[in-house]
């Protein structure tokens, strides 16, 4: 990501935001709330488009693609707040992220050729798979819905894996999840890198950020202020200013 | 229910269709053909409002489309309308195609007004008689029956067995279409576009091939139409058919093809049966629109999808939403 800046109206919410994200590694991203963190994702994935600037994935420049052609090239996200195909089973959630990666068209459908079989069982294989490293198999038949709110996290990077992505982009993977099921997600965001997947995420849990991500970057108020070490960030004083400033302002109304 | 597998219940239903015509009387073998043409073109709007779940109040147009098309190169050009078939077809289909295009991304209620704003284009364009092609408002006589060397269809008969033949193959086409990756890549659009986008699917060309497939559908149905009646007229694709098809998808179960078949025979066939009530058809008819939507909007014989959805909604603290439509919009 190369300069880039996005304006809604008169409000810049990110500017002039540079920064790299480095294969096989787990990069977090922090910051108070209101600082650009998740318009920095969505302009990743393809939602905004930025003002200014340039992003690029391996060379490729993904500025005015649109999201499912940024999945296609490798990059998979979840969302901050859930957002799985309610009425669907968990199975038929993972499978959905196999479209991307299968061609059978109409007439492939209607004459069931060999292409269409191959990518059915393709997909159900790769669907199982993925359930079994995040440890859903045993729910494949339950709507997504009726999962509880901690297994319906897992289920969104289940079907975001499902694409086979390069990067896969995390909008606080932690949000509303209870410290063992924060244990888990952090021994699953590393099995995830340790398959060979970069993982980039935004989090608010401390414990998580620094406990798995090898670099941070912080924003505060659309801009970046500090990019390092979990160790480093901890001592920066900008870092601290920011939250320190914010926890101020809320304290004082 | 019975522990009969499905399998056996379409057989039954399709042994029973073989032997209708023997068993009835001529008027009521038309009834049935007036009937499945309405089946074709309901299952035709079935892929664009049940599968993509996109509101399109004028299906009536594709319908015209397919009708002209092979009246006019039927009637100028001596083509034999069965050959014209896969043409009406086509033609629907490249027509649906070059106007969905730049509508396609609109949101369901825009995109329902533009619908029925196109279903009315292509009526008064009819009317309008240009390049003196369509005959305007008296539209083109003298169609000729499908022939294609010593195979025609001239009888009562032989349209209900050549509809009927239509009706089961877009229902086995469909079938394998609901089961396919592009089939659960319409629900996903359905259930939350924005994350059926996000994990790769195109949501733009999806909706964009579900409208030129349904129209494709009701090319189709136009064709027989126009043979069968040997005569068509602009009034007969005006809005008010667009919305007795929409009834039809919605009353019967958007998404689901038994509902549309169901539908279907009630929309054409019950106004038969109950000849006294013809003049209060359109009170009857509305009355029942407003029943349904009150005590089960789900439809006649509702999809699995929307019996998800029902179930969903019945809980406590969930907000109903519209029976068309993507809720995520």
């Amino acid at each position: 990501m190369n300069s880039v800046t996005k304006r809604f109206g008169g409000l810049v919410a990110v500017n002039r935001v540079s920064f790299e994200v480095r294969r096989g590694e787990i990069l977090g991203m922090i910051g108070p709330n209101g600082a650009g963190k998740t318009t920095v994702f969505n302009m990743i994935t393809g939602i905004y488009r930025p003002d200014e600037g340039s992003i690029r994935l391996e060379g490729r420049e993904l500025v005015g693609l649109r999201p499912h052609d940024i999945t296609a090239l490798g990059i998979a996200r979840t969302f901050q707040t859930i957002r799985l195909f309610p009425n669907l089973t968990v199975m038929e959630n993972v499978m959905a992220g196999q479209f991307c990666r299968t061609r059978a068209g109409v007439w492939d459908a209607i004459v069931r050729s060999r292409r269409h079989r191959q990518e059915e069982r393709a997909i159900l294989e790769e669907a199982e798979r993925q359930l079994a490293f995040m440890g859903l198999s045993h729910l494949a038949e339950e709507l997504a819905r009726n999962l509880p709110y901690g297994l319906q996290r897992r289920l969104e990077i289940a079907r975001a894996l499902a694409t086979r992505p390069k990067l896969l982009v995390l909008d606080e993977p932690a949000g509303g999840l209870n410290d063992q099921e924060t244990r888990e997600l952090m021994d699953s965001v590393v099995r995830i890198r340790d398959s060979g997947v970069t993982v980039f995420l935004i989090e608010h849990d401390m414990t998580v950020v620094m406990g798995i991500c090898e670099r941070i970057i912080v924003l505060d108020n659309g801009e970046k202020i500090a990019e390092g070490t979990p160790r480093e960030i901890q001592a920066h004083p900008r870092v601290i200013e920011a939250y320190l400033g914010k926890e101020e302002e809320e304290s004082h109304g | 229910m019975l522990r009969v597998p499905p399998k056996f219940w379409a057989g039954l239903v399709i042994a029973v269709a073989l032997v209708y015509p023997w068993v009835v009387n001529d008027y009521w073998v038309d009834v049935m053909n007036f009937c499945g043409i309405y089946m074709l073109l309901g299952l035709s709007l079935n892929i664009i409002v049940g599968y993509a779940g996109l509101f399109n109040l004028g299906h009536a147009a594709f319908y015209a489309v397919g009708a002209y098309t092979t009246a006019i190169l039927s009637t100028r050009f001596g083509v034999s309308t069965l050959v014209l078939l896969p043409v009406a077809a086509l033609a629907a289909a490249a027509f649906a195609y070059a106007i969905s295009r730049p509508i396609i991304h609109l949101r369901g209620d825009y995109l329902c007004v533009v619908t029925i704003g196109f279903g009315e284009i292509v009526r008064i364009a009819l009317i309008n008689n240009p390049g003196g092609l369509t005959g305007g408002v008296n539209g083109i006589i003298g169609i000729p029956r499908p022939s294609l060397g010593p195979l025609a269809i001239r009888t009562v008969d032989g349209y209900y067995y050549f509809i009927l033949a239509l009706v089961v193959l877009s229902v086995w086409a469909m079938r394998r279409l609901e089961a396919s990756r592009i089939g659960r890549a319409w629900t996903c659009i359905r259930e939350d576009e924005t994350a059926a986008e996000a994990m790769g699917i195109d949501t733009a060309s999806l909706k964009l091939l579900a409208f030129v497939l349904g129209a494709a559908g009701a090319g189709i149905a136009g064709n027989v139409y126009a043979s069968k009646m040997t005569l068509i007229a602009p009034e007969s694709f005006n809005f008010w058919e667009s919305c007795v098809m929409f009834s039809i998808v919605v009353l019967g179960g958007a998404g689901s093809i038994p509902g549309v078949i169901v539908a279907s025979l009630g929309m054409a066939a019950l106004p038969e049966l109950f000849r006294e009530f013809a003049r209060a058809r359109l009170l009857v008819f509305g009355l029942a629109m407003v029943l349904m939507m009150i005590f089960r909007p789900q439809g006649l014989w509702p999809s699995t999808h929307w019996r998800r959805q029902v179930e969903r909604e019945r809980e406590p603290g969930v907000t109903p939403t519209p029976a068309v439509g993507s809720p995520s919009r």
